[in-house]
Parts: C-alpha cells; sequence; structure tokens
C-alpha cells in the first residue's frame, strides 16, 4: 500500500493465537475505500476473529492500520436477546442516538411497528434491521458485517442486501462482510479473501463462481442442486 | 402500628427493594443461585468475627468481597460460568465456617438471621447500603446488560465488560452481607430470584421490569412482616421469614396465570 488517501485499512503479518491453537497467521491485506470485500472461507477459519481483531476486541500480533479519523460499525453475528426483557428503543438508545424514528426507516422499519417490541420477538429480518440501524447511527465509514442475513429468509436476505447497497452509495461506507452465500458475494461485493487460518484467494469477487477456486476454499466442490 | 415494626417494615422494604432490583440483573445473568451460595461464603467471615471478638458483619463482609475478586479472577482465566466457580468456593466456605464455628445456635443465627430482632445500626447499615447499591447498579445497568446481548457490542462501545462484572459482584456481595445479617441466608436467596421471575412474566422493556423486580421485592418483604405482625397473637406465632417467601412466590403465581391468560408477548 503506497498510502492511507486511496486505502482504508491496511493489515500486516496479522497472527491471532489462542492457547495451543493458531487462529490466524501472516495475514497480509489492504482494503480501497467505497469497495466491498467479501471473507469467505469454512467454518472455524477464522473469519469472525478477523473481524475482532479488526475491531481491536482481542489481541493479536502484526499491524493493523486504518486511515486517521475512521469510525467503524460492527453488526455481529449472534445476540443472546431471546431471554432478555428489553424493547428495540432501548435498545437503540443503549448506542445514545436521538432519532431513533429516522434510524429505524434508515433500514426500512415503521418506527410504531417495532419500537416498543422486546428486542428477543423481532424475526430474523427485522432484528438484523434493528442491528444494522444501530451500526450505521453514527455514521460510520466502515462497516463489517458478520453473516448479515443469519436467520432470514430468502426474500428478506435480497431486501437486506439491497438496502446495504444504497446505505453505502449514500455515506460512502467501505464494507466487510463475512458470507457463506455464493450469490451473494458475487453479486454485492468487489473483492473476496479466502481464508483458512492464513488467505487462500484474495481477487474478484465474481470469480467465485469458478468451481476450481470454490474447491480450493471449501476443500470440497459445492455440488449443484440437481432436479 | 408499634415502633418495632415500623422498623422491620422499613428494613424490609429496603433490603427487599435493592435485591429485587440486582436480582433482575441476576436472573438474566443465569446467576440466580449466586445470590444464595454467596450468602454460605460470608460463612467463615462470620465465624471468624466470633472467635476473634469482632463484629461478625465485617468479617463476613471482608469474606465476601475476597471470595468475589477470586471468583472473579477464576473466571476470567478458565471461562467457567458464575454458578459453577461460585458453587465449588461456596461449599469450600461452608465447610471452614462449619469448621471454626462449633456453638451450633450461633451457627443457625449466621445462616437464618431474623428481622426480627435487629439492632438500630444493622437497619441503618441496611439502608445506606441498599441505596448505594441500587444507585451504582443503575449506573452499570445498561452496561451490563448490553454485555449480556453481545460482548462485542458492548466492548466495541468502550464498556469494560469484565471490570463492570466486578463492580456487580462486589455490590451483589454488599447486599448478600447486609441481608444475612438482617434476613437470614434463605431469605437473601429468594429476594433475588422470586421478584425478578415474577417481573420477567410480565415485562417486554427493560425499565419495566427492573422497576417491577424492585417493587415486589419490597411488597413480599413488607407484606411477609405485616402478616407475621397479624398473626403475632396466635400460640406459636410463625417467624417473618417464611411468610416472606409465601407472599413472594404466591405473587410469582399470579403473575405465572396473568401471562397465560393474556399470552403476554414477552
Amino acid at each position: 500500500m503506497e498510502t492511507l488517501d486511496e486505502y482504508i485499512l491496511k493489515v500486516t503479518d496479522l497472527t491471532v493465537e489462542i492457547p495451543n491453537q493458531v487462529i490466524l497467521e501472516n495475514v497480509n491485506f489492504q482494503l480501497k475505500k467505497g469497495t466491498t470485500l467479501a471473507i469467505v472461507g469454512p467454518n472455524g477459519a477464522g473469519k469472525t476473529m478477523l473481524f475482532r481483531a479488526l475491531l481491536n476486541l482481542i489481541p493479536y500480533k502484526g499491524k493493523i492500520e486504518w486511515a486517521p479519523k475512521v469510525k467503524t460499525g460492527y453488526v455481529p453475528q449472534y445476540l443472546s436477546a431471546s431471554d432478555i426483557p428489553i424493547s428495540v428503543e432501548e435498545f437503540l438508545m443503549f448506542k445514545g442516538g436521538s432519532n431513533l424514528d429516522g434510524t429505524l426507516s434508515s433500514v426500512g422499519l415503521e418506527s410504531k411497528e417495532v419500537l416498543n417490541k422486546r428486542l428477543g420477538a423481532l424475526s430474523g429480518g427485522q432484528l438484523r434491521r434493528v442491528l444494522i440501524g444501530w451500526a450505521t447511527m453514527d455514521k460510520p465509514n466502515v462497516l463489517l458485517f458478520d453473516e448479515p442475513t443469519t436467520g432470514v429468509d430468502l426474500d428478506s436476505e435480497e431486501a437486506i442486501y439491497k438496502m446495504l447497497v444504497d446505505l453505502k452509495l449514500k455515506y460512502q461506507i467501505t464494507m466487510l462482510l463475512i458470507s457463506h452465500d455464493l450469490h451473494i458475494i458475487r453479486d454485492y461485493s468487489d473483492y473476496m479473501m479466502a481464508l483458512n487460518r492464513c488467505i487462500t484467494f484474495l481477487g474478484e469477487s465474481k470469480r467465485i463462481m469458478d468451481l476450481e477456486l470454490q474447491r480450493m476454499i471449501y476443500g470440497e466442490p459445492v455440488c449443484m442442486v440437481q432436479e | 402500628m408499634t415502633e418495632e415494626l415500623a422498623f422491620s417494615l422499613l428494613i424490609g422494604f429496603s433490603v427487599g427493594l435493592s435485591a429485587g432490583y440486582l436480582g433482575s440483573i441476576m436472573v438474566l445473568e443465569k446467576m440466580a443461585l449466586v445470590g444464595d451460595a454467596l450468602s454460605h461464603v460470608a460463612l467463615p467471615g462470620f465465624a471468624l468475627g466470633i472467635l476473634l471478638n469482632f463484629d461478625p458483619l465485617l468479617g463476613g463482609f471482608a469474606f465476601l468481597f475476597a471470595s468475589s475478586i477470586i471468583i472473579w479472577q477464576i473466571g476470567r482465566v478458565t471461562k467457567l460460568s458464575f454458578e459453577t466457580i461460585v458453587g465449588a468456593v461456596f461449599t469450600l466456605s461452608l465447610a471452614a465456617g462449619i469448621l471454626m464455628i462449633r456453638d451450633l445456635e450461633v451457627l443457625a443465627d449466621a445462616l437464618f438471621g431474623d428481622i426480627a430482632k435487629v439492632a438500630w445500626t444493622d437497619a441503618a447499615a441496611g439502608i445506606l447500603i441498599a441505596i448505594v447499591a441500587i444507585y451504582s447498579t443503575r449506573i452499570i445497568y445498561n452496561k451490563i446488560v448490553l454485555g449480556m446481548i453481545s460482548e462485542e457490542l458492548a466492548i466495541s462501545q468502550g464498556i469494560n465488560v469484565a471490570r463492570v462484572n466486578l463492580l456487580f459482584l462486589l455490590l451483589v456481595s454488599l447486599v448478600v452481607a447486609i441481608g444475612i445479617k438482617i434476613t437470614g441466608t434463605l431469605l437473601v436467596g429468594f429476594l433475588v430470584v422470586v421478584p425478578a421471575a415474577a417481573a420477567k412474566n410480565l415485562s417486554a422493556s427493560l425499565s419495566r421490569y427492573s422497576l417491577l423486580s424492585s417493587l415486589f421485592g419490597a411488597a413480599s418483604a413488607t407484606a411477609g412482616i405485616l402478616f407475621a405482625s397479624f398473626l403475632s397473637y396466635v400460640p406459636l406465632p410463625p417467624p417473618p421469614g417464611p411468610l416472606i417467601v409465601v407472599t413472594g412466590v404466591t405473587l410469582f403465581l399470579v403473575t405465572v396465570i396473568v401471562r397465560w391468560k393474556k399470552r403476554i408477548s414477552v
């Protein structure tokens, strides 16, 4: 990477270890402003750990450099909210937001419909939208999504990705997303990085439909659905 | 109303209110039995106080504080749940307490307390601790809940989840210590669990849940004490402790029926 003007993130020799196990080893990549990078790989490949390191939530070796004044937003894969009596309004207030109606409408939700609902009682799609609302509340430059459509039906999934594209254009956001969905990676990201402890592939996302590449990324080919 | 009764009501209300409030977090954190177990941890401290002739309450406090820090640190290192570690520490403490206190009557007092026999200094300490515990917990309440919903979101908001949990554990041990002295071990275990469980049945928001839990705690304590005073003229009058438990559990059963009837979406 030449300058941080063009690039928003530079990762050098990133290694993450937990006792007796190396999760990520010598990961090197850089990310251009305004692009979307999809992170793929089999389960346990270290994708979520990469996000945690990028957000400075866990200790790591190596260097993670964000461009100056970068603000990150994060949408986690799971919430443990099913057993907690907390309303959507109270959850969003944790972030200290003032314009909750605006936040909800920006993610396609009617505030009078969901604001007083219990967070754990939302549908999968509504919960994802609320989380995206939470993450975009303070106008971040970078968004990190861990499986943005976990627990969401197919129609809502498409709608959520279209909404992400709108948000990205509106706020000129750079995105990193973890996904297992090959079509989503092809249609909604510019580049893809395959992880399996180390980087196994880094290139344009349209190549994800290449069966040879899939075999390399996931260890085994992803079979076609046959009649 | 006699002065003694007014006194008991005031203490019962304060301890019930604070235990109900802190209990609302403990029930969510799956720490429901931690209050009960922690109350046994105080036992060796009480024993030391009795043996060395200083206020047993101070000994109890010291043991609870030290144990809370040890439990928190073991939890951080091993990632075992609070309940598992507290389970180990509390049985050890109980054993140590029994080895140190050989006089069974003194032991029974330490374990079961009696709200009707509280000195005014203990009562004042109880009320003060209730105020401090509620006020401090209120400040960290949202942070603890966000940590429960998603540790990553909490940390990314600049919340030091481990530190906030330690502070909460210390506040719990404060309420437990004063609770043992005033109401006894059994009642402390009850007051941090049942009011919160009842409140959870009727709540879809955090503010309503924590408020109802505190009010249910205070209401069961005061109602139990009042029932005991009405029954004080019968032969072999029942002590307030069990009546507080019966009142609270009745309240809980009512909330179960209300929820079942209304199919409240909570």
